[in-house]
C-alpha cells in the first residue's frame, strides 16, 4: 500500500498519546529531556514538550527540549558526499542523570540512534535513554529498539518513507513512496 | 572540494559553508569531552619545511580533535636536510597512506605543486607557502570578524565590513589570501603599506591602497583594524632595505593606544601572530579589550576542523 498513510489528524493524535506515555512511563516529567534529531525530529520534539508541558503544568517545555545533530557520529561518512553539520543544542541544565528521550522522524535500519547513543556519551552521562519515534518502518540491522512508536508501517526495503512537518514542508503527512 | 590550496579558488558558497561548519565545530569545543570521532582511521601528515609553532599544532589540535591520526614531519632533522626532494617526501608520504597533508613551505607554490603532479591522492592543505597564500588564517580572520562584527553570523557573508591590513604586505601570504576572501565575502579591503612594502603588480588587486596609518583611520570606517608581522627573515638586506628605522616604521605604521583609541568602538584589532610587540603593535593596543588575537587561535582549531572534516569525509574517491 503506497500513498498517504496518516494526515495530519493521525499525526496529532499520536503525538499526544507518545506525550502521555512519556510521562506515564517515567512517573512525571521532571528530568525528561526531548532531544529532536534534525533536520525532522526538531520539530516533533518541540511538539512533544509542548503536549507535556499541558499535561505536567510544572514542564517548562522550551527548557527541556534540544538539537541533537549526528552529523559527525555517522559510521557512513566515507559512504556518502559530505554532509553539512548541523547544530546541536542542549539544555542549559546538561543531560547528566535526565533521562533523555531522543525523537526522530522514522526508525529503519537503526543506525541514526548508534550515532545519537554516542553522540550523547561526549555531552553527559543521563540517567537513561528512551527512544520515540514517529513511524517504525522496521529492516533493523542493530539491536536497537524503540520506546515510543507512532505508527508501525510494514515496508518493503525499496520503499521509502518521507515525513512532512508543517514547520518545514506546510504540512503534516506520511507519504509512502515505491521504489527506484 | 579536494584540495585548500588558495583563497582564491574559494567562492562565496564554499567559503560560507567553511565558516557555518567551523561554527558547529567551535560549539563542540566547549563540551566537556572535545574529541569527535568523525574522522577515525584517517592520517594526517603535517609537512612543514618552515619553522611554525601556532600553525602546525593548530592543524595538529584540530585533526586529533577528529580522531584522525597524526604525523609531524617537519624538515628539520629530516631526510629533506640530507637533500630529498618535494617529489620523494610525497612518494613517501603516499607509501605511509597519508589522506591528507598541511604543508608549509618557503616556495611559493609548493602546496599546489603537490597536489597537481599526481605523486599523491590524498587532500593537500596549503598552511602557507612562501609570499603566496596562506587560506586558512584567512579563513580563520574571516569566522572571528563574522563572529564578532555580524549581527547574525550563520549563512552570512562580510557584506558592508571595512577592513584594514597594515603593514608589510610584500612579504605577507595572510594579506594576499585575506584580500582574495574578505573580497569574496563582500567586505571593503584597505592595504596600508609604505611604498616599499607594496607589492609591484597590485593594482588589479581587488582593495584600496593608502600610505600611512592616520590616513586609513582618517579615510575610512574600519570594523577590523589588522596589523601585519614585519618579517625581516624575508627582507633582503634586512629592514634597512625597506625603511630607514624601525622606531619611523613604528611611528607611522605602528598601532599605540592613541590611534586605536581614534577607532570606532565597535571595531577590532587582529594580528596573525607572532607579534613584534613594540614595532608594528603596542603592548597597549596588544593587550586591550578589543585585541581578539589570542581568540584568533582558538578560532584557527575550528577553522582547520572544518576544512579538514570538508576534505575528508564524503566518498572515497569523490571530487
Amino acid at each position: 500500500m503506497t500513498g498517504t498513510i496518516m494526515g495530519a489528524a493521525d499525526v496529532s493524535r499520536v503525538l499526544t498519546r507518545i506525550a502521555h506515555e512519556i510521562v506515564e512511563r517515567n512517573d512525571g516529567a521532571l528530568d525528561v529531556v526531548l532531544l529532536g534529531i534534525p533536520s525532522r525530529g526538531l520539530p516533533l520534539a518541540h511538539r512533544l514538550a509542548q503536549r507535556i508541558a499541558e499535561i505536567e503544568p510544572g514542564f517548562d517545555a522550551d527548557a527541556a527540549t534540544g538539537a541533537l545533530d549526528i552529523t559527525m557520529y555517522r559510521d557512513d561518512l566515507f559512504k556518502n558526499p559530505t554532509r553539512a553539520i548541523g547544530t546541536t543544542t542542549v539544555p542549559d541544565a546538561g543531560i547528566d542523570d535526565a533521562v533523555v528521550v531522543l525523537v526522530d522522524d522514522v526508525f529503519h535500519t537503526g543506525r541514526t540512534i548508534r550515532a545519537a547513543l554516542d553522540a550523547i556519551r561526549d555531552l553527559g552521562r543521563p540517567r537513561a535513554v528512551q527512544l520515540a519515534t514517529l513511524v517504525d518502518r522496521g529492516h533493523r540491522e542493530l539491536p536497537i529498539r524503540a520506546d515510543y512508536v507512532g505508527k508501525n508501517i510494514p515496508t518493503a526495503r525499496s520503499e521509502r518513507v518521507d515525513v512532512h512537518v508543517e514547520e518545514l514542508d506546510g504540512e503534516d503527512a506520511v507519504i509512502l513512496r515505491k521504489g527506484e | 572540494m579536494r584540495h585548500l590550496l588558495s583563497a582564491k579558488d574559494l567562492s562565496r558558497d564554499d567559503a560560507i559553508l567553511i565558516l557555518d561548519t567551523a561554527a558547529q565545530m567551535a560549539a563542540t569545543q566547549e563540551r566537556e569531552v572535545r574529541k569527535l570521532p568523525t574522522l577515525r582511521g584517517k592520517t594526517v601528515v603535517n609537512l612543514f619545511f618552515e619553522d611554525s609553532t601556532r600553525t602546525r599544532i593548530s592543524f595538529e589540535a584540530a585533526a586529533k580533535r577528529l580522531s584522525a591520526d597524526v604525523i609531524n614531519f617537519s624538515a628539520k632533522g629530516s631526510s629533506v636536510s640530507k637533500g630529498e626532494s618535494l617529489k620523494d617526501t610525497a612518494l613517501t608520504l603516499q607509501a605511509m597512506g597519508a589522506d591528507a597533508v598541511v604543508v608549509r613551505h618557503w616556495a611559493s607554490g609548493a602546496a599546489s605543486r603537490l597536489a597537481t603532479s599526481g605523486w599523491m591522492h590524498g587532500s593537500v592543505l596549503n598552511a602557507g607557502d612562501g609570499t603566496h597564500q596562506h587560506p586558512t588564517q584567512a579563513l580563520l580572520d574571516a569566522f572571528t570578524m563574522r563572529k564578532h562584527l555580524v549581527t547574525d553570523p550563520l549563512g552570512n557573508d562580510l557584506a558592508g565590513l571595512t577592513v584594514a591590513i597594515v603593514g608589510d604586505v610584500l612579504h605577507s601570504r595572510v594579506a594576499r589570501s585575506n584580500v582574495q576572501l574578505l573580497h569574496t565575502l563582500g567586505a571593503t579591503v584597505v592595504l596600508v603599506a609604505p611604498p616599499t612594502l607594496v607589492p609591484i603588480g597590485i593594482d588589479p588587486w581587488p582593495c584600496d591602497v593608502v600610505h600611512t596609518l592616520d590616513q586609513a583611520l582618517d579615510a575610512y570606517d574600519i570594523d577590523a583594524l589588522m596589523m601585519l608581522r614585519v618579517q625581516r627573515e624575508r627582507m633582503t638586506g634586512g629592514g634597512a632595505a625597506f625603511f630607514p628605522s624601525p622606531e619611523e616604521y613604528s611611528r607611522i605604521y605602528g598601532l599605540d593606544g592613541a590611534r586605536m583609541r581614534r577607532l570606532p568602538d565597535h571595531a577590532i584589532i587582529m594580528h596573525p601572530g607572532p607579534m613584534n610587540r613594540g614595532l608594528e603593535i603596542s603592548a597597549e593596543a596588544a593587550d586591550s579589550p578589543r585585541s581578539v588575537i589570542v581568540e584568533q587561535v582558538a578560532n584557527g582549531v575550528a577553522v582547520r576542523m572544518a576544512a579538514l572534516y570538508l576534505l575528508l569525509a564524503g566518498e572515497e574517491g569523490a571530487a
